[in-house]
């Protein structure tokens, strides 16, 4: 939990990187300095928002988005002369794109367009989902918890309504909802897309709020908020001020997570034809499409498999990055960087911060 | 305590009626119920007599109650008043819902209890060896079974695993090169996940290699994929390995009676195997269960009269492994009756199935359904396995480095106790309990989850009913299957609360 806290010893060690720098010279950081600092020393998380950046930046450049043209030159549904029976022209040596990087349908199709439409459109879908859900789930449980009362008993009580309904069936109605609700007003297919992503998030939300409820009524009753409180604060400033700050930790840290199981829920319906529609190109769709094929052109399978799994993947290390950033209390322990802090810091060495040595205890690593 | 489960009875049916009246709306308001027939020749008599069936002349919401109050009569026992209603094409909800619903539980079930087991092993070793490469490699599993989508697990399962393992069976040959690039690729990772020294690890990787390459070879030779058996050696060689395993974790190997009392056990178990084999053959599930009880009780009490220091564990140890050689004279048994079920007219030499839960038409003695019974839930639960073992692995291994920090458990290694004792006595039994209610609220969703890996496999449980029902725009299967895992994920979650406070005696319910 990221609370205001006294001043962390084993933290204190960590932030004496050069040598014959005093100890007593080091200046404090902020909450959001440290949080970074952690965060970017995590190496699986870093290189997971690398490829992460590197999937968003291939879908949106590659096809364009909307009206804006990309540099791909062919279209997700242009379909064309079937070349060497669509087996993929992607080379690694020499490194070369070729015609078709990943391989052409049986249509002739570039399924390398179709996968950078599917992961943009995947990608879209998640990021309403974790907007809709972050901001409801807040709200419900913030209100909850800080007002207490009949506030929380009814908002409380439509959490466990929801939360008792699988998430998948409930996901299950609500894009087989979009899609007749998409037809019967003849919108474009694309509004499909985004009814699915806020449907899905208006789903997704309830496990968010218990845990942002439990952060609030945990929170309310420290001493800062009883000061601020004595000092005459509204309790909108009480809120935004002093509450939310310091729950921004676990609720990043869990709408990562629900974005990541978000991608997958969307592929699932997709796959399941209860999710994007034709024309558009959904990852799981793909799937869907070409698994029959399965025998005869097994890169129709594998490429849109392998651009879920990796989305889902770093987002899933970036989130477990997150937590172990805003959470010091399961920080990683490194011996290494704490033997090198160690040699240069021993007026330092307070008995807590000798616990954490590896000599002293092994598993004292929470 | 009476009036807490009372309590929280009443609002669970409040909270079923809330969501049961929301899917019911969702499921009428999700499109129309009638366009499979608008191009049909027939519409002129068709849509009149759906609407009739189906009621849709009433608005969804009187239609509800219609549906609640079928769904009321099955509270009345013995009434034989249960209506939950008539799917799209006539057939009672009920009488569907029966038959999916054992198919899902069985497979949740199986599923369950080895994500469990598997899971919270992972998870515990990874933690006692925290920031090894074994610990590494475990997590970067833990987090690709996190982000498979479990379709396309499905998918890969069929096409590759189950397909390309039934074209090895007709023909089980491999060049000595692949057993020996196998055997490498084995040993190495052998090497990578094991700890210590380097003198160690490169032992640990050279004995990798040795056994893998024995156990291909031996498989290879015998034509053991065909024509499986464990016999008397093999389930001598096995029983005892089990028995040495349950000592050293259950007892300490310096405790010899415990360990005398389970060799002791496997070596009566190899003296009934001949005995039982025609009690097997002409028995059934309940011969079974009866012969594992048997087995356990004689464990025991081998281990009991064994003596020692310390009776209960002796009998313990021996009971557990008496319960696994049971296991392995049962096998033993399903694997006699192997050729006869891949040879028979219904299989053509393909076991591994990759639709449906049973062969259709497919009739045997128990042996043989049974077998037909594995071979169809093997790639499903091995799917749903996958899936669902990485948060039991993460929360298991968390769990476990906050107990091993605990003052208590550097007060009995203070005291002298021995690391066995530490972390089976100390540190397992206590990280179990946050686990305990992790796994019953994780049933209700896992049986939600389920309905995408069986419509993979078109497994004819509730998943595909649902899929099915929502497609179709139907919504008395849908309330059906919503009612099922509803209940199930209400039931879990009481059984949760309580259970924690019986484990954790710092948790009192409110009275």
């Amino acid at each position: 939990m990221s609370q205001p806290q006294p001043i962390d010893v084993p933290e204190t060690v960590e932030q004496v990187p050069e040598q014959g720098q005093k100890p007593q010279d080091v200046r404090g950081k902020s909450q959001g300095q440290l949080v970074r600092q952690r965060f970017f020393g995590n190496t699986g998380a870093v290189v997971s928002v690398v490829v992460l950046l590197f999937i968003v930046v291939l879908s949106v450049t590659s096809i364009g988005i909307g009206p804006i043209p990309g540099w791909w030159k062919w279209s997700p549904d242009a379909t064309g002369t079937v070349m060497n029976s669509g087996r993929p022209t992607l080379s690694l040596l020499p490194p070369s794109l070729g015609e078709h990087p990943f391989g052409q349908d049986n249509l002739g199709r570039d399924l390398f367009a179709m996968c950078m439409q599917g992961t943009q459109y995947s990608l879209i879908v998640m990021i309403v989902v974790g907007l809709i859900a972050g901001i409801v789930g807040t709200v419900v449980g913030g209100l909850a918890g800080y007002f207490r009362g009949w506030t929380e008993a009814v908002l409380m009580r439509l959490t466990d309504v929801i939360i008792i309904i699988p998430l998948v069936i409930l996901a299950a109605l609500l894009g087989r909802l979009a899609i007749s609700w998409v037809r019967s007003h003849g919108l474009p297919t694309f509004a499909t897309v985004l009814a699915l992503g806020v449907l899905i998030g208006l789903a997704s939300w309830p496990p968010l709020a218990r845990l942002v409820r439990g952060e609030f009524l945990t929170l309310r009753e420290r001493e800062f908020v009883d000061a601020a409180r004595l000092a005459g604060a509204s309790s909108g400033r009480i809120i935004f001020k002093h509450i939310l700050p310091n729950t921004v930790g676990v609720i990043t840290v869990n709408i990562t997570l629900l974005m990541s199981s978000a991608i997958l829920l969307e592929t699932s319906l997709s796959y399941l034809g209860l999710g994007i529609q034709a024309p558009d190109w959904s990852l799981g769709r793909l799937i869907n499409e070409n698994q029959t094929a399965f025998a005869t052109r097994p890169w129709l399978f594998w490429w849109p498999g392998v651009f879920i799994v990796a989305i889902a993947l770093s987002i899933n290390f970036i989130g477990d990055g997150l937590r172990d950033a805003f959470d010091p209390r399961q920080r990683k322990f490194n011996p290494k960087r704490a033997r090198e802090a160690g040699s240069g810091t021993d007026t330092l060495r307070t008995p807590l911060a000798d616990a954490a040595q590896p000599g002293a205890a092994g598993q004292a690593t929470r | 305590m009476t009036s807490y489960i009372l309590r929280r009875l009443i609002t669970a049916v409040l909270i079923l009626l809330g969501a049961s009246f929301i899917v019911y709306l969702m499921t009428a308001a999700s499109g129309d119920p009638l366009w499979d027939l608008y191009g049909n020749p027939n519409a002129q008599q068709l849509i009149p007599a759906r609407v009739e069936a189906l009621n849709l002349d009433t608005p969804p919401v009187l239609r509800y109650f219609t549906w609640l109050g079928g769904a009321a009569g099955c509270l009345v026992p013995f009434a034989d008043t249960c209506s939950l209603g008539v799917s799209r094409d006539g057939q009672q909800v009920t009488e569907l819902l029966g038959f999916a619903m054992t198919q899902t539980i069985m497979l949740v079930t199986v599923g369950t209890i080895l994500a469990i087991v598997v899971g919270i092993t992972l998870g515990i070793v990874s933690a006692l060896r925290q920031y090894s490469g074994l610990d590494y490699g475990i997590t970067f599993f833990t987090f690709l079974c996190f982000s498979l989508p479990s379709f396309w697990l499905a998918v890969l399962l069929k096409e590759v695993v189950a397909i390309q393992f039934n074209d090895f069976l007709q023909k089980p040959v491999l060049s000595m090169a692949t057993i020996v690039v196998m055997s490498l690729v084995a040993g190495v990772i052998w090497f990578l996940v094991s700890f210590g020294q380097m003198k160690t690890r490169l032992l640990m990787g050279a004995l990798g290699f040795v056994v893998t390459f024995g156990i291909i070879y031996f498989v290879l030779a015998t034509d053991w994929l065909n024509h499986p058996f464990l016999g008397i050696p093999l389930i001598a060689l096995t029983g005892i390995l089990v028995a040495v395993i349950a000592t050293i974790l259950m007892a300490g190997l310096r405790n010899r009676r415990a360990l005398y009392a389970a060799l002791g056990t496997v070596v009566v178990g190899l003296a009934v195997y001949f005995l039982v084999q025609d009690m097997l053959s002409n028995g059934g599930f309940l011969t079974i269960l009866v012969f594992t009880v048997v087995m356990t009780a004689a464990g025991a009490a081998i281990g009991y009269l064994a003596g020692g220091y310390d009776r209960g564990q002796g009998a313990r140890v021996a009971g557990v492994t008496g319960f696994f050689v049971a296991l392995l004279i049962i096998l033993d048994r399903f694997m006699q009756s192997w050729p006869e079920y891949v040879n028979s007219s219904h299989i053509h030499g393909r076991p591994i199935a990759t639709a449906n839960s049973g062969t259709p038409g497919f009739t045997g003695d128990f042996w043989a359904t049974g077998l037909d019974r594995f071979t169809h839930l093997l790639l499903p639960t091995i799917c749903l396995t996958l899936l669902a073992l990485a948060s039991y692995s993460r929360y298991s291994r968390a769990s476990m480095l906050e107990i091993m920090g605990q003052d208590y458990v550097r007060t009995a290694r203070a005291k002298g106790l021995s690391e066995r004792t530490v972390v089976m006595r100390h540190a397992f039994r206590n990280a179990l309990i946050p686990l305990a209610t992790l796994v019953a609220y994780d049933i209700g969703g896992l049986i939600g989850g389920a309905i995408i890996t069986e419509s993979v496999f078109a497994f004819t449980g509730m998943g595909q009913l649902f899929v099915q029902a929502v497609r179709n725009v139907d919504p008395n299967p849908v309330m059906g299957v919503f009612l099922v895992t509803g209940i199930v994920a209400m039931v879990f979650n009481l059984i949760a609360d309580l259970v924690y406070s019986v484990l954790d005696p710092r948790v009192r319910v409110k009275a």
